[in-house]
């Protein structure tokens, strides 16, 4: 491999980590979110392909991808609503109310979604950030929607407002021992209701980012498990928004790098490299679950964790 | 699993068909039936690729009087579909199933033909043995590639760095011969040109596919083409960036109005008319048919803007060859490791290009 060469994969994999980690982003911030309150949502990917479906379609309708944004948050919203609200009733259990909203979620898309595949709906604007340099490769890798923005900003403002603010350390405290937030007079199920709710309203977002930016089309394909792996994303950044964010653009860089190895003329052994974002999540995964710290990480009401 | 079991609905109505047989004349009793045509689809109808191509074709079969059609989209390569099958044949009264999908034929679609013997199985993919498997099961097929060698000739033509991208899913001989049949279609205007694939592993994959047709610009390839399931995600990035594209299975035109040149169409409607003919009069209905240009089985989608006026005469100019049946592997040919591997002329149905297994010289790419 030449310095030539290995440029273009390192270019490729900074726009890939920039193009694809949206979506990781949103629905791993708003899991981060829901299981800080001691819940977790396992359907969000119903969310973000219910998501990106409303987006793409009232997009087309509007003509306006923000409205269709705002769509797929709505969205989000209430499937996340409806998933803390049953999760309430008494004996229910949360990872399986999340399969059945991954199941709900999709199929309401696929469902309504039929007459969708076939128009253009208008997408989102890109910001070019490497434009100046007037190289085409730099302008095309440093292309960055307004969504990426929004998502980082979101970790930052996440993660201060858990550790300092009076809501944060509600919403911790609910994680972590219901039975002190009971105490202290909190009303565990609303704290619930309301994080998984806002949890939700992300994952949509981050559908929307899918459809109306990238790949930026509906098709019942679209998402490929994304949601799923996203919720993984959140173990992998022990529940830390920050981490999340760098977890995502991790993910979207390994996912660049078969594609762009392959434009180089290494293209020997191509299911290994589209693996990769599989292989380096399991490793970092062993690697870090071995620590004590990490246990102590997770919010102590999680069923996982119980 | 419940294909092997006999179930009480099935033992009643094979009981039920043997009484009327003994009874009827047979041609009276064929006459008699309506024309019930069962399409299995492995996806969405309308995924601007494969599905959509052969959904398109049961539309035209639906304007067709005393012709019913029975679709049921997205059932998986599992039991789903002998499920799917066989609640057409008892519930809706289907006497032809269309499975359409390449996993559905072994053991679905053979154990249900053998379960259900009045009614005609036929496969879209050349798996049909005459000696092993059911009389009343069969295949279809059309050589795609030979579309494909129109895109390349008019890809050649319509590229100013002579590099046309390829966007690929799994390196099976259909996919390779595709592949192939774009760089003899482009050299033959065009010396030089080169195809450069991108495998993505998958048949459906959009993120992965988007990445691919980037990588593919920005490695200086100015048409972009592909065989993956919906080709949507591909030609809609390649117009996104700038350069031009060719389509697979279905028509992409509405989706690049200014780089879109032409595509590879299926016209499965002429095969699924001979069935419909053929159970209407009563005929045999044929168990092997092997479509290409030379019967009206393959058709290239209508010139986009992309298309130059060069392009689109010698792009005409291939299809009249093809057919009259002029070849398109014309040895001798080298795979890109540099073996020969087609020796003299090959016809364009050979069986031998069915088992396919390299990509020529002048592909850049490999096959693991």
């Amino acid at each position: 491999m030449t310095g030539a060469d290995l440029y273009i994969v390192l270019l490729a994999m900074i726009g890939g980590a920039i193009r694809v980690s949206t979506p990781f982003m949103f629905v791993a911030l708003g899991e981060c979110l829901t299981e800080k309150s001691g819940r977790i949502n396992l359907g969000h990917e119903g969310n973000l392909v219910l998501g990106a479906m409303v987006a793409y379609a009232v997009s087309f309708m509007t003509g306006s991808p923000w409205l269709g944004v705002l769509a797929a948050g709505g969205a989000g919203l209430v499937l996340g609503a409806m998933h803390g609200w049953i999760c309430a009733l008494p004996r229910v259990n949360d990872i399986a109310v999340g399969i059945a909203f991954m199941s709900f979620g999709t199929g309401l898309a696929f469902f309504f979604g039929k007459s969708f595949i076939q128009p253009s709906a208008p997408g989102l604007e890109a910001i070019g950030l490497g434009d100046w340099t007037g190289n085409s490769a730099i302008a095309q890798a440093l292309q960055v929607n307004p969504l990426f923005l929004v998502g980082i900003a979101l970790a930052v403002f996440l993660s201060w407002a858990l550790a300092n603010t009076r809501w944060g350390l509600i919403l911790r405290m609910t994680g972590d021992s219901a039975a002190s937030a009971r105490a202290m007079g909190v009303n565990i199920d609303l704290v619930r209701l309301l994080a998984t709710a806002v949890g939700g309203l992300l994952a949509g977002i981050g559908g929307a980012f899918l459809s109306l930016y990238y790949p930026g089309s509906w098709n019942e394909g679209l998402s490929s498990g994304q949601g799923l792996m996203a919720v993984a994303l959140v173990i992998f950044a022990r529940w830390d928004p920050i981490r999340c964010v760098w977890a995502a653009l991790l993910f979207g860089a390994a996912g660049a790098l078969g594609p762009s190895l392959q434009s180089i003329g290494i293209s020997q052994g191509y299911y290994f490299f589209n693996a990769a974002p599989y292989i380096l999540t399991l490793f970092i995964m062993i690697a870090s679950a071995r620590s004590k710290s990490a246990a102590s990480d997770a919010p102590g009401e999680l069923s996982i964790v119980k | 699993m419940t294909s092997s079991t006999l179930t009480r609905r099935s033992l009643l109505r094979t009981g039920a068909g043997c009484v009327a047989a003994a009874a009827l004349p047979f041609n009276m009793a064929r006459a008699q039936t309506p024309i019930v045509l069962g399409a299995v689809y492995v996806g969405p109808r309308d995924d601007f690729g494969w599905n959509q191509a052969h959904a398109l074709a049961m539309d035209v079969l639906k304007q067709v009087p005393g012709v019913t059609v029975i679709e049921e989209e997205n059932v998986p390569e599992t039991d789903a579909v002998a499920q799917s099958m066989e609640s057409m044949i008892n519930l809706d009264g289907a006497n032809l199933i269309l499975a359409t999908s390449f996993g559905y034929y072994n053991p679905f679609v053979i154990e249900t033909a053998r379960k259900y013997p009045e009614v005609q199985f036929r496969h879209a993919a050349p798996l049909w043995n005459k000696d092993t498997d059911p009389a009343n099961a069969g295949s279809y097929f059309c050589y795609l590639n030979q579309a494909h060698y129109v895109n390349g000739v008019a890809a050649g033509l319509s590229s100013t760095t002579g590099r046309i991208g390829f966007v690929a899913a799994k390196p099976i001989p259909s996919v390779l011969s595709n592949i192939n049949s774009v760089l003899l279609g482009a050299r033959s205007v065009n010396p030089a040109a080169v195809v450069q694939v991108i495998f993505t592993g998958e048949w459906s994959m959009p993120v992965r596919e988007a990445e691919a047709a980037n990588a593919l610009v920005n490695a200086g390839c100015d048409v972009i083409t592909c065989h993956v399931d919906g080709p949507k995600v591909v030609i809609e990035t390649a117009e996104a960036r700038g350069v031009k594209s060719c389509g697979h299975n279905a028509s992409q035109a509405p989706l690049a109005p200014t780089g879109f040149i032409t595509g590879a169409e299926y016209k499965w409607e002429t095969i699924y008319k001979i069935y419909a003919d053929a159970l209407a009069t009563g005929a045999e209905v044929p168990n092997f048919i092997a479509g290409g240009y030379h019967n009206d089985m393959l058709r290239n989608s209508d010139y986009g803007a992309g298309a130059t006026p060069e392009a689109i005469a010698a792009a005409d100019a291939a299809i009249a060859g093809l057919k009259e049946g002029k070849p398109i592997y014309v040895g001798p040919l080298k795979d890109n490791a540099g073996n020969v591997v087609i020796e003299g002329t090959m016809d364009n149905y050979d069986p031998v290009l069915d088992g396919m297994s390299y990509l020529l010289e002048g592909v850049e790419g490999s096959l693991t």
